[in-house]
C-alpha cells in the first residue's frame, strides 16, 4: 500500500508537470517543471521525504533500462552517425575532458581561496 | 515467423532490455572497467537481437512503451536524491556552484565550436550540447529543441564512459586532488557513469559528483537556451 501511495503521489505531481508544460510556451522538458515542484515541495515540508523515498529510488535505479529503446533507436539514424562518427567521438571525448580540468580547477581554487582567507 | 510470434507479444520488447542489461551488468562485474557498461552492452544487444531476426525498431519501440513512459516520473525523482545531498551544497556552496556553472558553460561552449570545426548540421549540434548531463534530462532536451533523442542519448552515454574512464587520469595530470573538487569535476563532466568512478575514489567525491549530476543538469537546461 505505501508504494501505491508513493508511486500515486510521484505521478500527481509529473502531471502537474505536464500541464505546466502545456501551458508555458519554454521549450524546457515536462520533467525539469516536475523535478523543481518535487524539490520545492521537499525543501518546504509540504511533502515528507518519506512519502516519496522508496519508490523514487527505485524509479532512479531502474533508470538505466528506460534509456534501452532511445539507444537501440540509433539503428534508424546509422546515416546520419556513420559519416561523422570518427568527429563526434573527438568532439565527446576532447569536450569531456575539457569540462572535467574546468570544473575541478574552479572548485579547488575557491576552496583554496576561501581557506586562505579565513586564516 | 518469430517477428510473427514476436508481434502477438506485448511484452518481448521489456524482456530483451531487461536480458540485455542482465548481461550488461555482468559482463561489468566481470570485466570491472568502465568500457563494459551495462547500458551500452544492452543496447548493442538489443540493436542485435533486432537485426537478427529482423525486425523493425518501431515493433520494438511499441513493445517496450512503457519503459520510456516511466522516464519522466522518474526524472521527476531526482528531485530526492539532490534534496539528501543539498547539505552539501550549502556547506560549499561557492566552490560547487562556481565549478559546476564552470563547466556547464564550458561543455557548451566548447560543443558549440567544435561542431562549427566539423561543419555538423543544427541537428547534430543540439544533440550533443546535453552530453554531459544526464540521460533523462539531456535526452528530453535535445528532443525539446529540435535535437535527434537517440543521438543525444548515445554521445550522454559515450560521454560517461568516457568520464568513467579517463577522471583519475585527468584529475592526476591536472592536480585536481581536492576531495570535492574532484567529485565535482567527474559529476558535471559524466554524469551518473562518471559518479560510479567517483564513489570507488571515496565517500566526499561520490557524493559531490552525484550532487553535480541534478545541479548541472538544471543549469544546462537554462544555459542551452543561448546556444540552441
Amino acid at each position: 500500500m505505501k508504494y501505491v501511495f508513493q508511486f500515486g503521489l510521484i505521478l500527481v505531481i509529473t502531471f502537474f508537470a505536464e500541464l505546466i508544460y502545456k501551458y508555458l510556451p519554454l521549450p524546457i522538458p515536462a520533467s525539469i517543471y516536475g523535478l523543481i515542484i518535487m524539490l520545492a515541495l521537499l525543501m518546504t515540508g509540504i511533502i515528507k521525504l518519506e512519502w516519496v523515498k522508496e519508490s523514487a529510488k527505485y524509479l532512479i535505479l531502474i533508470m538505466p533500462l528506460m534509456f534501452i529503446p532511445a539507444g537501440a533507436k540509433l539503428i534508424t539514424v546509422q546515416d546520419m552517425i556513420i559519416p561523422v562518427l570518427l568527429p563526434v567521438l573527438f568532439t565527446i571525448v576532447v569536450t569531456t575532458v575539457a569540462v572535467m580540468v574546468v570544473s575541478g580547477r574552479v572548485t579547488q581554487f575557491i576552496i583554496k581561496r576561501d581557506s586562505q582567507n579565513d586564516k | 515467423m518469430i517477428s510473427n510470434i514476436l508481434n502477438n507479444s506485448a511484452y518481448w520488447g521489456i524482456a530483451i532490455s531487461v536480458m540485455g542489461y542482465g548481461i550488461g551488468v555482468l559482463l561489468n562485474k566481470k570485466f570491472k572497467t568502465g568500457i563494459a557498461n551495462p547500458l551500452l552492452i544492452s543496447i548493442a544487444f538489443v540493436i542485435l537481437v533486432l537485426i537478427i531476426f529482423n525486425i523493425d525498431y518501431e515493433d520494438y519501440r511499441e513493445s517496450s512503451e512503457i519503459l520510456s513512459w516511466l522516464l519522466t516520473p522518474a526524472t521527476v525523482c531526482l528531485a530526492v536524491p539532490l534534496y539528501e545531498q543539498l547539505h552539501l551544497l550549502k556547506k560549499n556552496y561557492k566552490a560547487v556552484l562556481g565549478g559546476i556553472i564552470s563547466g556547464v558553460f564550458t561543455s557548451l561552449v566548447t560543443v558549440f565550436l567544435f561542431c562549427i570545426i566539423f561543419g555538423f548540421d543544427k541537428g547534430m549540434e543540439i544533440s550533443l550540447l546535453p552530453k554531459s548531463i544526464t540521460t533523462a534530462i539531456g535526452m528530453s532536451l535535445a528532443d525539446e529543441l529540435g535535437g535527434v533523442d537517440t543521438l543525444a542519448a548515445a554521445a550522454i552515454i559515450v560521454t560517461g564512459i568516457v568520464g568513467n574512464v579517463m577522471c583519475r587520469g585527468v584529475c592526476k595530470v591536472f592536480k585536481i586532488t581536492e576531495p570535492v573538487a574532484v567529485g565535482i569535476a567527474i559529476g558535471t563532466s559524466s554524469h551518473a557513469v562518471g559518479t560510479s568512478k567517483a564513489f570507488e575514489i571515496g565517500e566526499v567525491e561520490g557524493a559531490m559528483s552525484s550532487l553535480s549530476i541534478a545541479v548541472a543538469g538544471i543549469i544546462t537546461v537554462a544555459a542551452i537556451q543561448i546556444f540552441a
